[in-house]
This record gives structure tokens, sequence and C-alpha cells, in this order.
């Protein structure tokens, strides 16, 4: 009985042994089938080199049958609804099913880089700021597009504007197709303005002076009192991009290759300084006429409470102007303005440190004294793919992008608010048909897009900072700092000097000489 | 025989050499090998579930320690861990994270030495009599010690950032939200379970209603919360109004943010409170309240003589749950207040998050070091020190 107990042990061993070794050999029992797919790896390389394909999509049809496209972007409604809209027309065409993932904004650098850096690869392709490929395209993480988009004739490249073109670009090479074109403007009410006897805002100080003076009267006829100037100053949000439209002019004066988030010279910060603490002190006090609870509000938000008719002044991208001919949303159709954003009659001396009067030296290209420097912040959404995604994936990803950004659809999506897509296409800005169509009035599409276009032609322009880590400077750092200042835990001093040392210690981390040759490079500096 | 056979056996293992002896002097090869592999058994059938907690537990803990000691850089093709010692802990403590981590000190008022002297004086007469009252072993006495320099060094931080021109950081944010949250929690829930367990009409009803905020997703209550505490836009807007607020709003004030904060999360987590200790109170004996009652006590006299030395082991591992579970506070102040106004709102782990979104992965790991550091230490001074004395005076 005994030799039975034991020998049942041993069986019980061996059969447990024999169990842990199958499982163990699990993975090889699961790479087999992969060999046994082997055909369809080889068929892949005809395929990519065939770029061509997207011209061909609408022809051949059904072309990537069985093919699914995971793509990760943000959290709608705006950005992602164009795309799960899309979807499944070009499901019908092709074949491919577009699967689309979103996140939160604020979650969506760091899903892409960790899916992609830690070899995951659950997404074949992303809809994300043009800003971080030089963090990816250095690594190989995303796709060399160049030979496709020069293979595709459909996609009408020449008619995306040259700054739409560059901005998506990393070396010479097109990392990511734009869906999308982003440039801050600041929107006034046309009627309000021109009851109060008040000029469109040319400078900051102006626009200070207009907020001050509509703050607190009614301003939708529903007898309450409403606000001068509306921000989003959430942080975690994208709050950090208004401060750089408000400081740019202060800093940036002999166009963009000047630099303006650093010197060219040593790579230090460009914030320590008369300038970067004026526009603190403006953002600050656009605060007082705005809405209570600016602090906690986003994008969002603060559009909603401008098209409702709540507010005189605001400063957002090309979206409020779609949103404010909507009739089912808006009460300030055919009575918003758009301009660029506001400039300075000073600007900084970089030497000194101080902000000096602008004269022909130093102002270049001021008009009428006064020195704009019109912001592309975020430069738009726009689509790369995972150079690590089977090449069926890459394909079809490379397809479903190109149809986005095809002037057929591309066209109907810029015109609609709540796509969240600006126009980006040469086409776009000038011809206004399609705007008309959308329900702009004329005089209303002439200002939105005359607005736009001043943006974009301005000599002065400032680019959204495009090296290595600049999620970090940017939407980590620059975020909490201002969001300590404006909840007043910092002085204008303390917050300029954080910035300027948590700038500093970014940059000590990465490589200064590498990240002052990147910054060089992409703003055109000598 | 008698005298082989009575001897006590150590373990099963040595049975079967004895047994064997009796019956084979001279044990075969065969039972030599199946005798080492019975001895192995035991081993080999707890190694799968070893090696499953160490996959799961200790593997990632050590590490996530390395990463708390390293710096994450993107690399061509993937990316690298590059050791820097213990630059992400020097961050938060004397570094660029020590306002964001600790909190702004503000200088020493009269009133800020007074509560710390009072602390202090406190824990040396806990010290003192350590070594007056007890044998003195090295365990207990590092173990004392560290609790003396921890909680000392926390008053220190509390009662320069508290008040004045001070700051609270997200250590301190973290600990408001734990100690405050509990009381309220638990003295709420009390509240709730003694109503409900009296014989009033409708209590079945009331018990469903009142565990309904712990039924809800965390962020469902925080969008709640958000739209509830929204002065012009949400459902009490009206009342907000003849209040005269209109202008007002929580979130632009750090304490106004923190009590929003506060009150949700109270909100949300007494029903576990209560539904523990309505259980608890439902299974005390009830002869002693019927004698008490008969013999003249009043309600007080047997709540504190009867009920409350009977739910109060009960009411000790409720607050320790629920001191584990509050330390790692995210999900309101991420989406009421997205951690503002400034980082007022944010807790270690809402810090912990932001840095790991900033792929600053070795910070992130340091913070979620301390944290894990700071549970450990008031949960070992709950079980030792408060837990084990209430249990052993009953």
């Amino acid at each position: 009985m005994k030799s039975n107990n034991m020998l049942t042990r041993v069986l019980s061993i061996l059969i447990m042994f024999s169990v842990l070794l199958t499982a163990c050999g699990a993975p090889a029992a699961t790479e087999a089938p992969a060999q046994t797919e082997a055909p369809e790896v080889t068929e892949a390389p005809a395929t990519t080199e065939e770029p061509a394909a997207t011209e061909e999509v609408p022809v051949t049809g059904k072309m990537y049958e069985g093919v699914t496209v995971n793509l990760l972007t943000f959290v709608g409604p705006q950005v992602a609804e164009p795309l799960q809209r899309r979807g499944p027309d070009f499901t019908e065409l092709t074949g491919a099913t577009i699967n689309v993932i979103t996140v939160p904004n604020s979650e969506l650098y760091q899903k892409a880089l960790t899916d992609m850096a830690t070899g995951t690869n659950a997404y074949d392709a992303f809809l994300f700021a043009p800003s971080w490929i030089v963090d990816f395209a250095p690594a190989g993480y995303i796709e060399d597009l160049t030979p496709r988009i020069e293979a595709d004739p459909a996609i009408e490249w020449d008619d995306v504007a040259p700054f739409f073109q560059d901005f998506n670009s990393y070396e010479g090479k097109v990392y990511s197709i734009p869906l999308d074109g982003d440039m801050h403007m600041v929107y006034y009410r046309i009627d309000s303005l021109e009851e109060a006897g008040l000029e469109p805002p040319k400078t900051w100080d102006d626009y200070l002076n207009v907020a001050k003076t509509l703050n607190g009267q009614d301003l939708n006829g529903d007898g309450e009192p409403d606000y001068g100037s509306c921000i989003s100053k959430a942080p975690a949000q994208q709050s950090y991009w208004w401060i750089w439209s408000i400081a740019a002019p202060y800093i940036q004066s002999q166009g963009n290759t000047q630099g303006t988030f650093f010197n060219t010279e040593d790579m230090t910060p460009l914030v320590n300084n008369a300038a970067f603490k004026r526009a603190l002190e403006v953002y600050k006090e656009t605060g007082q006429y705005g809405p209570p609870d600016e602090t906690n509000q986003g994008v969002g938000d603060s559009r909603g409470l401008f098209i409702s008719g709540r507010c005189a002044l605001t400063i957002d991208w090309g979206d409020i102007g779609p949103l404010a001919i909507d009739p089912a949303n808006s009460k300030v159709i055919d009575k918003v303005g758009a301009i660029v954003t506001p400039g300075s009659t000073e600007v900084l001396d970089r030497e000194t440190g101080e902000l000096v009067p602008c004269d022909e030296t130093t102002c270049p290209y001021a008009v009428d004294g006064v020195n704009y420097a019109p912001y592309a912040s975020f430069g738009g959404w726009a689509g790369a793919i995972n150079a690590a995604a089977e090449d069926k994936a890459k394909d079809a990803a490379y397809a479903f992008l190109s149809y986005m950004a095809q002037p057929a659809q591309s066209n109907a999506d810029v015109v609609v608010g709540a796509t969240g897509y600006n126009p980006f296409r040469i086409s776009q800005f000038e011809d206004q048909q399609a705007w008309l169509d959308a329900g702009f009035s004329q005089t209303a599409a002439e200002n939105y897009l005359s607005g736009i276009k001043a943006s974009l032609n301005s000599p002065n322009m400032v680019a959204d900072l495009r090296i290595p880590s600049n999620q970090k400077y940017i939407q980590v750092e620059l975020d909490r700092i201002l969001a300590e200042y404006i909840a007043g835990n910092l002085t204008t001093d303390e917050a300029a000097q954080q910035l300027y040392d948590s700038w500093e210690a970014i940059t000590d981390e990465v490589g200064r000489e590498s990240q002052l040759q990147s910054y060089k490079a992409t703003i055109g500096a000598p | 025989m008698t005298s082989e056979l009575q001897e006590p056996q150590p373990s099963r293992l040595h049975i079967e050499p004895m047994t064997s002896e009796f019956e084979e002097p001279q044990p075969s090869r065969l039972h030599t090998v199946i005798a080492s592999v019975d001895r192995l058994a035991g081993s080999v059938f707890i190694f799968p579930t070893v090696l499953a907690l160490l996959l799961l537990s200790i593997f990632p803990l050590l590490a996530s320690l390395y990463v708390s000691l390293a710096r994450f850089k993107i690399a061509k093709g993937g990316f690298t861990l590059n050791f820097v010692g213990l630059d992400n802990y020097q961050k938060l403590f004397i570094g660029s994270e020590r306002t964001h981590f600790l909190g702004s000190f503000a200088p020493s008022t009269p009133l800020s030495w007074i509560v710390f002297g009072v602390i202090v004086m406190a824990l040396a007469i806990f010290l003192a009599r350590y070594f007056l009252n007890t044998r003195v072993s090295i365990g207990g006495l590092v173990g004392r010690l560290l609790l003396t320099l921890g909680l000392g060094a926390l008053t220190w931080m509390l009662v320069h950032t508290l008040w004045g021109d001070g700051r609270l950081g997200t250590v301190s944010t973290t600990l408001v939200y734990v100690f405050v949250g509990i009381f309220f929690q638990y003295i709420l829930g009390l509240s709730l379970a003694m109503l409900t367990v009296q014989n009033l009409p409708g209590r079945r009803f009331f018990r469903v209603v009142f565990l309904l905020p712990m039924m809800i997703t965390p962020v469902g209550v925080a969008y709640m919360f958000r739209m509830l505490t929204d002065t012009s836009k949400g459902p009490f807007t009206p009342i907000w109004q003849a209040l005269g607020l209109v202008d007002f709003s929580w979130v632009n004030n750090a304490w106004g943010a923190r009590t929003a904060i506060l009150i949700a999360d109270i909100w949300q987590w007494t029903p576990f409170m209560f539904i523990v200790l309505v259980a608890a109170l439902e299974s005390q004996p009830v002869e002693p309240v019927e004698a008490a009652t008969v013999d003249g006590a009043n309600p007080w006299q047997i709540f504190q003589h009867i009920t409350w030395p009977a739910i109060l082991p009960v009411s000790m591992t409720l607050i320790l749950i629920r001191l584990i579970e509050a330390f790692k506070i995210v999900d309101l102040p991420n989406v009421m207040t997205n951690g503002g106004p400034g980082t007022a709102t944010q807790s270690l782990t809402y810090h912990a998050f932001i840095n790991w979104r900033g792929l600053d992965l070795g910070a992130s790991a340091a913070v979620a070091y301390m944290l894990l550091f700071l549970v450990t230490f008031f949960g070992m001074i709950f079980v030792n020190l408060i837990r084990q004395r209430v249990v052993e005076t009953l």
C-alpha cells in the first residue's frame, strides 16, 4: 500500500512536470502558426513597393480585405469623430477595418511611446501632435512616409501649405500626414466692440483694455453680466499654449530663425526675462475678466461660453470660426471677428533681458509700430504609422490617412466645427465656396480665412517647439508652473525662475549640444 | 520495538526509512529514489504557486525599485534605463520636485513651535514610558525610534505647510485626504448604522439607499461632484445665486477645492463603513443590552459600555482597510480639479501619474515607493500600537 502511495506521488510529479514542460513550450507552439502565415509576409514587400495604392483605392476596392488598422488618438468627439465617421466608408472601399482607439489628450504621448518603445506595437497608426515626431523618428518608431507620398498623386501634397509640410517632416523626410492645420487667433464679438466704440485689439494691452471694458456687461441679451475674456486655463489640458501666444511678440521680432523658446547661442531658456514676465502678467490679468472657474476650464468650456455669447474675447485655434456659424448651438452667428493674435510695441533685448521699444532695427516686421508674432501652436493633428506594424497594416493605414487628407474628404471636414480639423491646404484658404456652402456668410468667410492667412503669411510667425522631450518642456513643466502661478502660489519672478531652472534641468538631462543642434535645425537658425 | 516506535517522529519523511528498516534492512535503490522524490514532492507542488507569486508581485516590486534608481531614455528601436543612484529621491527631497512633493515651508512662528513642541513632548513621553515600563528589545527600540523620527518629521512638515505662507505638497495633501476623510466616513457611517438598526419605518429601504454611492464608479462620482460644485452651470446654480455666490468657484481656492474632493470622497466611502458597522451592530449579543436596560442604563451608557466595546475590533479593522485604500486616491482630484488650483489637490498617486505622463518614469517610481513607505509606516503604527492595544484592553 505504501508503495502504491509512493507510485501515485511519483506519477503525480511526473504529470505535473509534463504539464509544466508543456506550458513552458507553449510559445514555441504559438510561433509555428506565424511561420505558416509566411505567404502573407512574402506578399507584403510587394505591396510596400507599390505605395501608390492609395490612388487606386476607389478603383480596385477590397484590396485590404481582412486587414485591421488600430489607430490611436485623443478622446473625441473632436478629432476622433471624423475618423470614426469615415472609417466605415473606407472599409466599404477597401475592405480594411479602421479601429479607432481613444485616450485622454494628456496620456496620448505616453501611450504611443510606451507601445512602440516596449515593442508591444498594439497600434498600427497614430493621430497625434506632429511635434512629437522628433522623439519618435530618430528612434525608428515611425515610418518614413516620403516614398509613399511621392507615389500618391491623390493626396495632392503640393496643395498642403508649406509650413505644414515642413512641420510634419524631420530631416527632410515626411513622417506624418496633416489632417488639421493649427494656428492661434483671437476672436472677438464684432457687435459688442462696436457698441462700446472699441477697436479689435492690436496689442496685448489693448486686449486687456477691451476685456476690462466689456467684462460684466450683458453680451447675449439674457440680462446676466458676461465676461470680457474667456481662456481655458485648466492644468493638464491645453493652457500651456496660450501663454506662448502672448509671450511670442514680446520675445521674437526678427523672424522664426531668431528663436522664441531658447537662445540659439547656448540653449538657455528665454523665460527668465522682462518679456516672458510681462506675458505672465498679461495671462494672469485676463483671469480677472473671465469666468470664476476659468482655472478649471478646458478648451471645450471656453468655446461653449464664447459661442453662447458670454464672452467678448477669446484665444483659440481655427475651430471657433465654424462653431460660431452652427445655428444649432451658436448665438453669435455673423457676430464674430477673427484677427491675428495681438502684438507688442516693446520687444526683448536679449543682451540685457529687458524690454525695449520697437523701431526699425528691433522690430523690422512691425506693422504700425506693433510687432506681431502669430504662433502655430501644436501644428495640427497629423497621422503617423508605426514602423513595426505588419506591412499590410502599414499599407492600409497609409491609404486611410491619405484618404482622410485628400481634398474630397478634408474640404468637407475642415468647414465643420465639431470635427476639430482646421484648414491646412492652400486651396482651402483660397477657395471660399466650401465655406459658403457650409453656412458662412461672405463677410464671415473672408474675415475668418483672412485671419488665418495673415497668421500663416507673417514673416515673424512662431513655430511650436519641436526638439526631443518637447512634451516634457511644455506639457509637463510649463503646465505645472503656469498652474501654480495663476493659483497665486508663485510670484511672477518665482514662476519665471522655476521655469528657467526646470527647462535647464531637462536640457542638461537630454544633452545640451544635441538639443541646441536640434532646435536650430527646426527653426532654420544658422 | 516499543522504544523505537514510541519515539516522536519529526516529520512524515522519516517514517519511510524507519518502516523499511523493519521490512528490508537494506533498502533497495528504487526505494531510495522514491524516498528522495517523495521528499521533494512538497517543494515541487508548491513551486508553481511560489513562481506565480514571484512573477506577479516580488519581481515587479524589485523592477520598479530599479526604475526608481534609473532614468528612462528613448533609444534607437527601444529605450534605455540608465542607473542614476538616488537622483530621483534627491529630486523629491532637495531638488526640483521638493516644493511639489513636500510643499512650501513657511518660516517658523510661535504657533508652529508650540504645536511642534507638544507633539515632540508626546513622542518623548511615549519613548520614556517604553524604557521605564517594559523590557527593552532591539526590535522594539528600533521600531519606536523610527516611529518617533517619522512622526516628528511629518509634524515638522505639517506645521510649516498647513498655515501661514506655507503650501501643502502632495504628501501633506494625501495625509489630509486620508485622515480627515476617514474620520468623517467613520462618524457618519456609525451614525447611519445606529439609525438603521433601530426599529424605524423604512429602515430596509434606507439601507439600500445608503449603499448606493459605493456602487458607483469613482470617475462617475467625480464627474457628478464636478457638476454639483459648478456654480454657474450646475443644478445648484439657483441656490448659489440666491446665496450671492455668482462669481465664486470652489476650485479657485486651494482649501475650497480640497473640501469639494473630501466631500465627494466621504460621500462615496461612508457606505463602506456603514455596511460593515451595521453587521457589527447586529451581531452583538442582545442579552447585555437587555440587562443594562432593565438595570436602568440610558442609551448613551449602553453605547459607551456595551455597544462600543463590541464593535471596536471590527472598527479597527475597518479603519485599517480604509487607511490603506485612502492613500491611493487619484480619480477624484484628476476629474474634479485636474489637480488644481496649481497643485493644491494633487495626491501622491496623482503626483506619480504626472511624472509618468512626462516620461519621468524614475521619479514616478520614486514617488510610488515613498507612497508605499508611508502606507507601510502608518499601517504598522496602526496595527502594532493602536489596534493591538485596543483589542488587548477589551
